[in-house]
């Protein structure tokens, strides 16, 4: 109701006049989406923000390394030398592991869950999926340290070598915490997203188009190879990008279990190794503010590009599904 | 359908077996695929669970840690800082989270409100730490301290597209009639949507602020460069102040069996705080709906 109107008498049944309800309501409205406008304003200059501190923050770097930045083997602090080749390598082979591993688990498991799955099977198993995905990773990151690693030292690793040892990735010392085992622990992680995605983009697929398959009389399995996969490809293609964005920007499960130290380059999964993020996560205690501290803040712009450009092409080829959303929400 | 239309075919050419066998394979590939992922999965929860019950104890909840080496010890000034650091975030992420979602749902349908959306999404998908760093060069570096203050201010951060989001995912889900019968009867939009709208989608509103509180309390990386930790009992928000999470991170470096069974049990903690924040979320958007 507008108030403090003196010079408005009101009719002679008690109301306002229309118009000058309607220019309350209009007054109203535009006052409440004004403040909700200042909110919104408030989340998209929050990525504004976090673009401008890590850029105006790893200019130092930028300029005194530029590109060597990110060929540069060292990251010494004692000489003041910074580059992240070793990070960017940790990052890209157990992101690109995780992925290796998670992806036909995961689309295998989004097939059953949207496809043979028994109904009543079905928002259970589902259920259960998506929970993994709301673990938090320091919970990944303790088994990985904990019972995955000492297994891998003492087990897994010398198995490996024994039986596929003539392959470079697995030769070597093995150290039980290493590239590997941040690879198996990503894994898991993403896992549960490319179930969630995968599935949700196949539950989509017109009901028309199975139904002609099998009226021609095509089998189960054909309908899932001519019909469902071609129609969801797009979008389990959108939902692995979105995986591998998560699993390239994991910091405290990767950390835990990666070892945290450069070896020498080579191809042996058994080697320790540390991620742009694990980086970050151990040397901010050290840094000191110059070059240091603006050699982590690049760090951190470049996982944060990174996931950027893996978020935004996923979620363009999931829009193309005719879906502005997936996944994530439920749990 | 599957597993009976592999029996149901009458006829039996050579053709039709291959293809029925190479049915039957993929049948078995996608039920081995769900059963590795099941299997790895409720290995993990149980592991952790029993791991975690065992050395559970109410000491966990209301001591100190204990002298290093010493048995007995609890994370209490963990649970404690996590319970302040939740809620201050709490303070800061709902009300951007809420009212973004709100907008998104009620007012704007046009290419802003796709622009805003996708940047939410954006946000979703960053990796937590690069809060902490925002909130570490913004606050902690300046303030030549880390603190609880900071660590909120990234948890917080972190909050808002989850809450933007399960508000507007709630919202859409209040019949379109709801809101046209309170217009019709001359309210305007804003009143609708305060007095007819959020109360509607109470429920659900309020289990996604739960859920994203219960997100953020898993939250370790954020939490490094800004709370940092501590292994007192600390109230004060300008002070370094421990987390749940970090303190499990600690401890499972830890070469005291002691400190890592305490990791154990913290860890139990995290994880049940998900599964119920999970089960209300179910519990509060229809039982167990699932967009199908």
């Amino acid at each position: 109701m507008p108030q403090g109107q003196v010079f408005v008498e009101k009719k002679k049944d008690g109301r306002w006049p229309a118009w000058l309800m309607k220019a309350g309501w209009y007054l109203g409205d535009m006052l409440f989406r004004g403040i909700l406008l200042l909110f919104v304003l408030l989340t998209v200059g929050l990525v504004l923000g976090i673009i401008w501190v890590l850029i105006s923050n790893s200019l130092p770097t930028i300029q005194a390394f530029g590109w060597h930045f990110l060929t540069n083997q060292a990251f010494d602090p004692v000489h003041n030398i910074f580059g992240v080749a070793p990070a960017i390598f940790g990052t890209l082979v157990t992101a690109v592991f995780a992925l290796f591993f998670a992806v036909p688990v995961g689309v295998g498991a989004a097939i059953f869950l949207a496809e043979f799955c028994p109904r009543s099977l079905r928002i259970p198993l589902a259920f259960i999926a998506d929970l993994l995905a709301a673990v938090p990773s320091v919970v990944f990151g303790l088994w990985g340290f904990l019972v995955l690693a000492p297994w891998l030292f003492h087990t897994g690793e010398p198995w490996l070598q024994q039986h596929l040892g003539f392959l470079p990735l697995f030769q070597g010392q093995p150290h039980g915490l290493g590239l590997l085992a941040a690879g198996v622990v990503l894994a898991i992680m993403v896992l549960p997203l490319i179930i969630a995605v995968s599935r949700e983009v196949m539950l989509i697929v017109p009901r028309e188009q199975r139904e002609a398959l099998f009226a021609l009389g095509g089998t189960h399995w054909e309908v899932i190879r001519y019909v469902v996969l071609p129609f969801a490809r797009v979008g389990i293609t959108g939902g692995i990008i979105l995986a591998l964005g998560r699993a390239l920007g994991e910091t405290m499960a990767v950390t835990m279990v990666i070892g945290n130290q450069a070896m020498p380059p080579g191809w042996s999964l058994f080697n320790t190794g540390y991620t742009l993020s694990s980086v970050i996560a151990n040397q901010f205690g050290e840094a000191t503010p110059g070059l240091f501290l603006s050699a982590l803040l690049e760090a951190g712009l470049i996982v944060f590009l990174i996931t950027l450009l893996t978020n935004i092409l996923a979620r363009l080829l999931v829009a193309q599904m005719g879906r502005t959303r997936i996944g994530e929400f439920v749990v | 359908m599957s597993v009976s239309s592999l029996f149901s075919s009458r006829s039996c050419s050579i053709l039709t077996l291959r293809r029925r066998v190479v049915n039957a394979l993929s049948v078995i590939f996608a039920a081995a695929c769900i059963a590795i992922a099941v299997a790895i999965l409720l290995y993990l929860l149980l592991y952790m669970l029993i791991q975690g019950a065992q050395f559970l104890n109410l000491a966990f909840f209301t001591q100190l840690p204990a002298a290093f080496g010493s048995s007995g010890g609890g994370m209490g000034e963990a649970v404690q800082g996590t319970l302040i650091l939740v809620g201050l975030a709490a303070l800061f992420g709902v009300p951007p989270g809420l009212f973004t979602g709100i907008y998104l749902s009620e007012f704007d349908h046009g290419p802003l409100a796709m622009g805003v959306r996708f940047i939410v999404d954006i946000l979703n998908g960053v990796p937590t730490i690069i809060f902490g760093l925002f909130a570490w060069v913004l606050i902690v570096i300046p303030a030549h301290t880390f603190s609880g203050l900071s660590g909120s201010v990234a948890l917080g951060m972190i909050m808002i597209p989850i809450v933007a989001r399960a508000t507007e995912e709630v919202l859409r889900l209040v019949p379109q009639e709801l809101r046209e019968a309170s217009l019709a009867l001359g309210a305007p939009l804003w009143r609708t949507i305060i007095q007819v709208v959020l109360p509607a989608a109470r429920r659900g509103i309020i289990t996604g602020v739960i859920l994203a509180m219960a997100r953020v309390a898993g939250e370790t990386a954020p939490l490094l460069m800004t709370a940092f930790g501590n292994t007192f009992w600390n109230t004060n928000v300008l002070q370094p102040m421990d987390a749940l999470p970090l303190r499990v991170f600690v401890f499972t470096e830890s070469p005291y069996p002691v400190q890592i069974n305490q990791a154990y049990a913290g860890s139990f903690v995290l994880i049940m705080m998900i599964l119920i924040a999970s089960f209300a979320v179910r519990w509060a958007t229809g039982g167990l709906r699932h967009r199908e």
